[in-house]
């Protein structure tokens, strides 16, 4: 065994005091600046943190790829849902003219918009790919509202940092920062391939989030709820998906 | 007899190495029991279980969407499997840095990985080749320097295969591409990407497989010890 001189002693000591102070300081930033996503908590903090904050980092404003009209799937698949209930069927039966989205929390006018007014709204369109955790994808052109026209609407207060939004379906629900909820591409879709959304794809309305895998692009969306603290939502993980063990942040 | 020991791997090696064997081993399991979850694999941008496969593995599924021919859906392990593969390609990344940084810093690829020029001829390769093929145990100095396969393979690793499967696995990620969009692009596809990961894999998994063969070939505990400890016997011939 090699002696430890004093020497090494003294360096490794200034060097261990000077990485746990750098480390204290790293996430007093991180904290400051929105680096840390809700789930940060348990044995894989650390890499969802460093996937989080390096995404935040360098690729706040980036684009989602979108792709020519002739590379939208012929063929997309829809994916499974839990059976939509009796409040869904109801609704479906008079053709979503009942459906609507409410708008509440740090906001200074709380809202509630009918389909037909969303669809009134300026719209946009973009061909981006939805892919899956497990691994499949498809390519199709969403058309919607911008989420961001929605919450300038509404009047989102400035210290807002998060966007809840809920489906139709009771146990599932979901939420963005603020990059992705004010990026210009993440929709309130109500349309896809130049025709209505349809329900096994999420119609009446879908919030599309491209930059993030298809779990974040919730479908069936009846509510949206701005917030700057996930805490007081479910079990304060920020999403449903952490409940069930799946990563909150879906960018990778 | 007794044997006197001689620091055969720095201490930047044998922490790397082991970091990234464990990362491996978190990856790899991670990452088949993501497969699970769609074992089918294609080429381009988008592929799923209504369009025509590149190939299938045939094993059963995690999910009742995806047809397999098995009359039963395996458990979903999806959650912690993504978070434990992300984790730990973080560790990989960072252990594979600090390693190339150093090791080049350190002329350690200069001085134990490069092969001299002389060694890297058609006669000489086919010579090594041979000694594999024959299982030859490795001459005692040989404990001491690497042959000029076992060389070019490390590098091959290191430089070639580690960069491609880290790019493949960024290139599959929606908002790394939205900031990079040439990382997919060039690979032909977001699936493209991922079907080349998964080979990229076996090629890891083939290296592993060669690798603990050679060593349990050259002496297992020796070579074992050699790696943790730093430190191996030195041949009788020099005592």
């Amino acid at each position: 065994m090699s002696k430890i001189s004093r020497r090494q002693l003294i360096t490794t000591g200034l060097a261990t005091a000077a990485g746990a102070s750098g480390l204290v300081v790293a996430e007093k930033l991180a904290g400051r600046y929105g680096l840390i996503p809700p789930d940060f908590g348990g044995i894989y903090g650390p890499g969802e943190t460093l996937t989080y904050a390096a995404q935040r980092l360098l690729t706040r404003h980036s684009l989602a790829r979108e792709f020519s009209r002739s590379q939208i799937s012929r063929d997309p698949f829809a994916n499974e849902v839990a059976p939509l209930g009796e409040p869904f069927h109801r609704l479906e039966q008079g053709a979503f003219s009942d459906w609507s989205l409410t708008v509440d929390g740090m906001v200074a006018r709380p809202a509630s918009f009918s389909l037909a007014e969303l669809k009134s709204f300026p719209r946009r369109s973009h061909i981006t790919m939805i892919q899956c955790e497990e691994g499949w994808s498809y390519i199709g052109e969403w058309t919607g509202v911008p989420l961001s026209h929605v919450l300038e609407l509404v009047g989102t207060l400035p210290q807002a940092r998060y966007v809840v939004y809920r489906s139709i379906q009771p146990d599932w629900w979901e939420s963005i920062d603020m990059a992705d909820a004010l990026h210009p591409q993440t929709l309130l879709a109500h349309g896809m391939n130049d025709s209505e959304l349809p329900v096994s794809f999420g119609g009446p309305l879908r919030l599309r989030v491209p930059r993030q895998l298809g779990y974040k692009s919730v479908k069936y969306i009846t509510r949206l709820t701005i917030t700057d603290n996930l805490k007081q939502f479910g079990k304060g993980l920020g999403s449903a998906s952490p409940e069930g063990g799946y990563a909150w942040y879906a960018g990778i | 007899m007794a044997e006197t020991l001689r620091l055969r791997h720095s201490f930047l090696v044998r922490v790397t190495h082991w970091l990234t064997t464990f990362s491996f081993l978190a990856l790899l399991v991670s990452g088949l029991e993501i497969v699970v979850s769609h074992p089918r694999f294609y080429w381009g941008e988008t592929g799923n279980v209504n369009t025509p496969p590149l190939f299938t593995i045939p094993i059963a599924s995690s999910r009742a969407a995806v047809p397999t021919g098995y009359g039963y859906v395996l458990p979903d392990q999806n959650g912690w499997s993504r978070y434990l593969h992300f984790q730990s390609a973080w560790v990989l990344i960072m252990t594979g840095l600090l390693y190339v940084a150093v090791g080049f810093f350190k002329g350690h690829f200069r001085r134990n990985l490069l092969p001299a020029l002389s060694e890297v001829s058609f006669r000489r390769l086919a010579i090594s080749m041979a000694q594999h093929l024959r299982f030859e145990r490795p001459r005692a100095e040989e404990a001491w320097s690497y042959n000029v396969l076992q060389r070019l393979a490390y590098l091959l690793i290191i430089f070639v295969v580690f960069p491609l499967i880290i790019w493949t696995g960024l290139a599959m990620s929606p908002s790394f591409v939205s900031a990079i969009p040439a990382a997919v692009n060039v690979l032909g596809g977001q699936q493209s990407a991922r079907t080349l990961h998964f080979f990229l894999t076996g090629a890891l998994v083939i290296f592993l497989l060669v690798h603990v063969f050679m060593v349990v070939l050259a002496g297992f505990w020796s070579r074992l010890r050699a790696m943790i400890t730093g430190r191996a016997a030195e041949p009788l011939e020099r005592v």
